[in-house]
C-alpha cells in the first residue's frame, strides 16, 4: 500500500476525491445554514436540497405527497452527457495549455470566436443547395479554425513580446465579446420570425443543420443528448495520445517546463508557444461548435457585457482533472452533473442553481493547493496500515 | 467639459483604487488575480448594507429631513463595511498562497469563481431575482452631492460644476486614500519593508522582517481596497445594483496596474486614460466636447461612412483594444516585483 499511495496517479485521484468531498460538504453546510436561518425554507427544505446535491442525478421529481422521489432518470443522464460536451472541450483547452506552461484564461473568448464562426457558416450556407452534413462539417471546422486563430493571438504576444498570457487572454476575451456582438449586430441572422425573441440568433436547426443523435436519444429519452459527446470523448483521447505519445506533444511540454532549455535542445520555442495556444483555442472553438450545432441552444448575441461561463468552467474542469486529458472526460461529466443538479434544485426547492457554482469554486480553490493535500495523503500512508483503507485505496487505484 | 471630467472620474476612480489594491498585493509578493472576485463581493456587501439601511427608520428619517451630510456619513460607513468584508474575503487567497504555498493564479481564479456564485446564491434568496437593487429610490437622489447643498445653486462656473456638483463623496475619499497609501508605500519604513518582501523575501527575512506577516498585510490592504472599490463601482456606475458582475473592472485594474508599472503616479494616469475610454463608450452620444451644443461623436456615428466604424460597438471595444496595444508597446519596459507569485521558502536563497 505504501507504494500505491506514493504513486503519482493514485495520490492525484485521491486528492481530487477529497477536494470533491470537501466541496460537496461546504455546499451542504451553506444550504443548512440558509435553511435554518430562513424560516420559509426550514430544516426540511434544506434536507431536500442537500439530498439533491448528493443524488440529484437520480431524482425523478416529487411524488404526490411532495416527497422527493429517486430512481433512474434517463433525461437527467442524457442532459448530463449533453452539457458535458462544451465542458470537456474547454477543459481540454485549459489542460493542454497548462501542460505546456500556459494558463489559458482566454477559453471564453475563443469559445465566442468559435460560436460566431459556427453559427455564421451553419446559417449562411443554404441547405437546399449544399447537403446538410457538409454544412455541419464546414461549420464545425470554421468554429475550430476561429478558436485557433483567436487563441493564437495571446500566444503570439507571449512568444514575441513576452506579454503575460493571462492578461492578454483577459483582454482578448473582452475584445471577442464586443466583436461578436458587433458582427451579429450587422448580420441577418437575428431571430425575427419568433415574435417575442429580441436578441437571439437563429438555432442552427432552422437551417436543418444539427448533430446526429446516433441513437443516444433512444437510450436517454427526453434529453438533448446527441453524437457530439462521442466526438468530444474522441478528441480527448486524441489529445492524450498527442501529448503523451508523440514528439510534437513532447516538444510542447518541454517548452512549457523550461523555455530556454527547450531552445537549447533545438526546439523552436516561439513556434511551440503559439501552437500551444492555437491548439487550446481550437479546442475551445470546438466546444462552442458542438454545443451550438446540436440544434437546440440559442445564442444571445448582445454579449458584450458578459463572457460565457463555459470558458471559466473549463478552468475548473481542467484543474479538477489534474490537467490529464482522460481525467478531463470524467471531471467534465462531473461538472455537467452538477449543472443538471443545479437546475433540479432551482426547480424543486427554494434554493437556486448557484449553489452548484459555489461547490465548483470551492473545489477549484482546493485544487490550488492539491500539492499540500497530496503530501498529506502520502504522509498518512507511511503511518497508517489498516487493511480496510488498503482495500478502498486499491479500488481507487484502478480508477487511476 | 465638466460632464466629461465627471464621467471620466466615475470610471477612473474604481480602476485607480483597485489597481492600487493590486500594487499592495504584488509589492508584497502575492499575485492578486482575485481583484475581480473581491470587487464583486464588495459590491454585493455594499449594496446589501445600503438596502438594509434604507429599511431602517432612522436612515429614512434623515433622508426625509434632507440631512445630506448625514447621508454622506452612511456612504462612508458602507465603504468601510464593504472594505472590511473584502479584506476578510481576500484572506482566503492569503491563506492559500502564504500558508499552503498554493498556485496563486489558480487560487485567484477560484475566488473569481467563488464570489459571483456566493453572491448570486444569496441575491436570489434575498431578492428572488438575479440582481439586488436599492430598497427604494435611486443612488443619485439618496447619496449624490449637488451644488445646491453648498448654497451655490445659481452659481455656474467650471470649478463648481465639475467638482461640487453631481458627484459622490466616494470620489474624494478614494483620491485621498490613494495619496495617503502611495506615500505610505514609498516614504515609510513599513512601505519599504513591504516592498522588500516582493523583491527579495529571503534578504528581507535575514534582516528580521517577518515575511509572512508582511505578505498577509499586503493582501489585507489589497482586499480592503478592492472590496471598497467594488462598492464604489456599484454605487457610481450602476445605481447601487449588485448582480454578481463588475464587467471585468477587476481585470482592467490589473491591466492599469501593469501599464502603471506598479507605480502610483503612473497608475493614476493610466486609470484616467481608461476612465476616459470607458466614459466615451458609456455616453458618447451625449458628449459635448467643445461646448458648442453639438454632440460630435453622435454625429459621427450616424454618418453613412464613418458610422460604420465609429459606433457604439467600437467605443465599447476600444478600452480593451488599447490595453492590448499599450501592453504590446510597454512590455519591454515593464518591471514586475521580482518575487511575485513565488511562495516564500525560508530554505531557498
Amino acid at each position: 500500500m505504501k507504494d500505491l499511495l506514493k504513486k503519482e496517479g493514485t495520490t492525484s485521484v485521491l486528492a481530487t476525491l477529497i477536494s470533491i468531498i470537501i466541496g460537496l460538504l461546504a455546499g451542504s453546510i451553506l444550504i443548512l445554514i440558509v435553511g435554518v436561518t430562513d424560516k420559509t425554507i426550514g430544516i426540511n427544505g434544506a434536507w431536500d436540497a442537500i439530498r439533491l446535491v448528493l443524488m440529484g442525478l437520480f431524482n425523478t421529481g416529487r411524488t404526490a405527497t411532495g416527497a422527493l422521489a429517486f430512481g433512474f432518470n434517463p433525461a437527467n443522464f442524457g442532459n448530463m452527457l449533453f452539457r458535458a460536451i462544451p465542458l470537456i472541450l474547454t477543459g481540454l483547452s485549459v489542460a493542454l495549455a497548462y501542460k505546456t506552461g500556459l494558463f489559458n484564461i482566454g477559453a471564453a473568448g475563443q469559445y465566442l470566436a468559435g460560436t460566431w464562426a459556427t453559427l455564421f457558416v451553419a446559417l449562411s450556407i443554404p441547405t437546399s443547395v449544399v447537403p446538410a452534413w457538409i454544412v455541419w462539417l464546414l461549420a464545425f471546422l470554421a468554429g475550430i479554425l476561429a478558436g485557433a486563430l483567436w487563441g493564437a493571438i495571446p500566444g503570439l504576444l507571449k512568444a514575441t513580446l513576452n506579454i503575460n498570457e493571462v492578461l492578454a487572454c483577459i483582454m482578448t476575451n473582452w475584445i471577442a465579446a464586443n466583436l461578436v456582438t458587433w458582427a451579429f449586430d450587422l448580420s441577418k441572422l437575428k431571430n425575427v420570425t419568433e415574435g417575442t425573441k429580441t436578441a437571439y440568433i437563429y438555432k442552427t436547426s432552422f437551417n436543418n443543420v444539427q448533430t446526429a443523435k446516433v441513437g443516444l436519444d433512444k437510450i436517454f429519452s427526453g434529453s438533448q443528448v446527441n453524437g457530439g459527446i462521442l466526438i468530444a470523448i474522441m478528441i480527448a483521447v486524441l489529445v492524450y495520445i498527442v501529448m503523451t505519445r508523440t514528439t510534437f506533444g513532447y516538444e510542447l511540454k518541454a517548452c512549457g517546463s523550461n523555455r530556454h532549455a527547450a531552445r537549447y535542445a533545438g526546439i523552436k520555442d516561439k513556434r511551440s508557444i503559439v501552437l500551444s495556444m492555437a491548439l487550446a483555442g481550437a479546442l475551445s472553438g470546438a466546444a462552442a461548435s458542438l454545443y451550438y450545432l446540436s440544434g437546440n441552444p440559442e445564442f444571445f448575441w448582445s454579449t458584450y457585457q458578459s463572457l460565457p461561463a463555459a470558458g471559466f468552467n473549463g478552468i475548473a474542469v481542467a484543474l479538477l482533472g489534474a490537467c490529464n486529458p482522460i481525467a478531463v472526460i470524467f471531471t467534465g461529466m462531473f461538472m455537467s452533473m452538477l449543472e443538471v443538479i443545479g437546475s433540479q434544485i432551482t426547480f424543486l426547492t427554494k434554493y437556486n442553481e448557484f449553489i452548484t457554482d459555489v461547490i465548483i469554486a470551492v473545489i477549484v480553490y482546493l485544487s490550488a493547493f492539491s500539492l499540500v493535500i497530496k503530501m498529506w495523503i502520502s504522509g498518512r500512508g507511511k503511518k497508517k496500515k489498516t487493511p480496510k483503507a488498503q482495500k478502498s485505496d486499491e479500488k481507487k487505484g484502478v480508477h487511476a | 467639459m465638466s460632464f466629461l471630467i465627471r464621467e471620466t472620474l466615475v470610471y477612473a476612480i474604481p480602476l485607480m483604487i483597485v489597481a492600487l489594491a493590486g500594487v499592495f498585493a504584488e509589492r508584497s509578493g502575492i499575485i492578486n488575480l482575485a481583484l475581480e472576485g473581491i470587487m464583486i463581493f464588495g459590491a454585493f456587501i455594499g449594496a446589501l448594507f445600503i438596502y438594509e439601511m434604507q429599511m431602517h427608520d432612522m436612515v429614512a428619517l434623515e433622508k426625509g429631513a434632507a440631512n445630506w451630510g448625514t447621508m454622506q456619513l452612511f456612504v462612508l460607513l458602507t465603504m468601510l463595511v464593504a472594505g472590511i468584508c473584502g479584506l476578510i474575503f481576500s484572506m482566503l487567497l492569503a491563506f492559500a498562497a502564504i500558508n499552503l504555498r498554493a498556485d496563486q493564479t489558480i487560487g485567484g481564479t477560484a475566488l473569481n469563481l467563488l464570489a459571483p456564485a456566493v453572491v448570486l446564491f444569496f441575491i436570489r434568496i434575498i431578492a428572488n431575482q438575479n440582481d439586488l437593487r436599492m430598497y427604494k429610490g435611486d443612488a443619485a437622489s439618496w447619496f449624490m452631492i449637488k451644488k445646491s447643498y453648498f448654497g451655490l445653486k445659481d452659481v455656474s462656473n467650471f470649478f463648481v460644476d465639475t467638482f461640487l456638483n453631481k458627484i459622490y463623496i466616494t470620489t474624494y475619499v478614494c483620491i485621498l486614500l490613494f495619496i495617503i497609501l502611495s506615500i505610505i508605500l514609498y516614504k515609510t519604513k513599513f512601505g519599504l519593508r513591504l516592498r522588500s518582501c516582493g523583491e527579495n523575501p529571503q534578504a528581507a527575512d535575514s534582516l528580521g522582517i517577518n515575511v509572512v506577516k508582511m505578505r498577509y498585510t499586503g493582501v489585507a490592504i489589497s482586499g480592503f481596497l478592492a472590496g471598497m472599490g467594488g462598492f464604489v463601482y456599484a454605487l457610481t456606475t450602476s445605481n447601487c445594483v449588485a448582480n454578481g458582475d463588475v464587467a471585468g473592472f477587476g481585470f482592467l485594474a490589473l491591466a492599469v496596474m501593469i501599464f502603471g508599472n506598479w507605480k502610483p503616479l503612473n497608475i493614476a494616469g493610466a486609470a484616467l486614460l481608461f476612465g476616459l475610454f470607458k466614459c466615451t463608450a458609456a455616453s458618447y452620444s451625449t458628449l459635448d466636447i467643445d461646448g458648442n451644443g453639438q454632440y460630435l461623436l453622435l454625429k459621427l456615428s450616424t454618418d453613412p461612412v464613418w458610422g460604420k466604424i465609429l459606433n457604439a460597438n467600437f467605443y465599447r471595444l476600444l478600452p480593451y483594444l488599447v490595453s492590448l496595444l499599450v501592453l504590446a508597446f510597454t512590455s519591454k519596459k515593464s518591471r514586475a516585483p521580482k518575487a511575485e507569485g513565488i511562495p516564500y521558502d525560508k530554505g531557498k536563497r
